[in-house]
């Protein structure tokens, strides 16, 4: 019978031979190699002391952007807990009142924003489902943390703080947002 | 008199304390031995190189909580790791660490007791060790812990009659079972790893066997019987069993160097022109760093091969290896008379 693939292997089920059955040059040859292993380079990664180099596109913890005057892009729409496939979003919305135009670029805002970083599997439906080029996911890793409800993440941990930036331009490359707006 | 008794007081608590020692750095070196044969690095955070993390563990053990099943044999659930441990720390009594010191007006042996039927001694403490595991699974009341004991019990018993036959051959070539003699009689490189390799093979596969080392470690194959006699064992109970088996490591390879690799004997031993004294000293370097290359050859075997099949390990103990040692026997003693008739 011809194979699909050049993959499969023809089994066999024949006796083993004297020589494999003493099992001593098989046992040696596997020593042999094991012990080839003692000087090869070590894969280990010693984290925290080093860390891996990672993507710029890497999916870890997220920011909740800025437009270019400080003020907070989320409109409240709730589109990215919709999105969420492990449900970590929640939010509360509020209307934005006269003289905050500074803090909200939208008229209605998000007065709570909570992130469950223990539900969330960091796939990044919610940045994807954003009209609002919001929420980002960022290139940081979610520290370790010995309380579970320190996991919640609010406003306060999410937010880009105004004076260090969070550049997200690698991730929204034109063939990206052209692909984005196209599909909708 | 009396400073004999002292030096030999000396001798015992030292060599109580290296075992112990090498036991519990043997931990340390199994993860390490672990971790380079599989490109990782091992333990390295506690101390420098990570040399705490033995006491690491043990702290560890104890803190643990100790629990016994309700439906268990309470006082048995105790005896046995007492038992494993108590016949491991036994066996240490009879090796020939060194040859003989001359210090302080006295002459001794850097041994605790020479009795002459040095080797039957082990086998005997040897196969009361097999009583720990079977107790201990068979007190734990639970299918997993019976089963590893049943095949441990099983699996020493037949291994015990073909290291035995392999052990008789070097016997009779040296025509004395006390293990001194024995190192004596492989002064100078004369080892009997040379004259009888079918038995050194014979011996080493038994001594895997009676350690419960893997390839043949059926006692507790993590994969079929989730720890095998061990698993209702919690905190230094536990600690006991896995440190027992250390421990029986560490004499296996002080008995494998002593059997058929000439204990504390180096080659060119008396061409050197170094005092009696400093022969014996080099000479318990010698032997230990024999006993740590076992130690790490045990390591090595386990990290390489996966474990045997039951009906394999009993296919190998009583149709391979057993037929074996009777033929060496029978090839050592034609050998024995043929010399001693001309
Ligand atoms: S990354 Fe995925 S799981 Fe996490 S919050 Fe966004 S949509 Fe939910
Ligand atoms: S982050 Fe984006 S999708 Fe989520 S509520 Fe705000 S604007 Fe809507």
């Amino acid at each position: 019978m011809k194979s699909l693939t050049n993959r499969s292997l023809q089994v066999s089920n024949r006796k083993m031979t004297l020589m494999e059955r003493i099992y001593l040059p098989a046992i040696i040859g596997g020593m042999f190699i094991t012990f080839k292993h003692i000087f090869k380079k070590k894969a280990t990664v010693k984290w925290p002391d080093e860390e891996r180099s990672r993507s710029e596109v890497y999916r870890g913890r997220h920011v909740l952007k800025r437009d270019e005057k400080g003020a907070e892009r989320c409109t409240a729409c709730g589109l990215c807990a919709v999105a969420c496939p492990a449900e970590a979003i929640t939010m509360v919305s509020s209307e934005r009142k006269k003289g905050e135009e500074a803090l909200y670029r939208e008229e209605k805002y998000a007065s709570v924003y909570e992130i469950n970083m223990l539900r969330c599997i960091f796939c990044g439906l919610c940045e994807e489902a954003c009209p609002k080029e919001a929420i980002f996911l960022t290139k940081e890793l979610m520290p370790a943390n010995y309380e579970r409800s320190n996991f919640i993440y609010g406003k306060d941990r999410l937010v880009e703080p105004t004076d260090s930036r969070v550049d997200v331009s690698k991730r929204q490359e034109p063939a990206v947002v052209m692909n984005k707006y196209n599909d909708k | 008199m009396s400073t004999l008794l002292i030096i030999k007081i000396v001798i015992i608590l030292v060599v109580f304390g290296i075992t112990l020692l090498i036991a519990m750095y043997s931990t340390y070196l199994e993860r390490k031995v672990a971790a380079v044969m599989q490109d990782r690095i091992g333990p390295d955070r506690a101390g420098p190189w990570g040399l705490l993390q033995p006491l690491a563990d043990a702290g560890k053990m104890f803190f643990k909580e100790d629990f016994i099943p309700k439906q268990s044999e309470k006082w048995l659930f105790i005896f046995g790791p007492g038992i494993a441990m108590f016949t491991a720390c036994m066996t240490g009594a009879i090796i020939p660490w060194g040859g003989t010191v001359t210090m302080f007006g006295e002459t001794f042996n850097l041994q605790i007791a020479d009795i002459d039927i040095g080797i039957l001694y082990i086998m005997g403490f040897v196969s009361i060790g097999v009583y720990g595991i079977m107790i201990g699974g068979w007190a734990s009341n639970n299918k997993y812990s019976l089963y590893g004991a049943v095949r441990a019990s099983s699996q020493m018993i037949s291994y015990e009659l073909a290291m035995g036959l392999a052990i008789l051959a070097v016997v009779m070539t040296t025509g004395s079972l006390s293990l001194k003699d024995i190192v004596e009689a492989q002064k100078g490189g004369q080892w009997n790893v040379f004259y009888q390799p079918l038995a050194f093979l014979l011996f080493i596969v038994c001594a895997f066997a009676e350690c419960n080392r893997a390839p043949f470690d059926m006692a507790e194959c993590e994969t079929e019987l989730i720890g095998g006699y061990h698993t209702e064992y919690s905190s230094m109970k536990l600690g006991f069993f896995l440190f027992a088996e250390y421990i029986n490591m560490f004499i296996s390879s002080a008995v494998i160097s002593v059997l058929f690799f000439g204990g504390y004997n180096f080659p060119f031993m008396y061409d050197l022109g170094l005092s009696a004294n400093a022969i014996t000293f080099i000479g318990v370097g010698v032997f230990f760093a024999k006993i740590i290359f076992f130690i790490f050859f045990f390591m090595w075997v386990r990290w390489t091969l996966p474990r045997f099949r039951y009906d394999q390990l009993m296919h190998l103990g009583w149709k391979s290896l057993i037929p074996l040692a009777i033929l060496n026997l029978m090839i050592t003693g034609g050998w024995q008379i043929f010399k001693d008739s001309f």
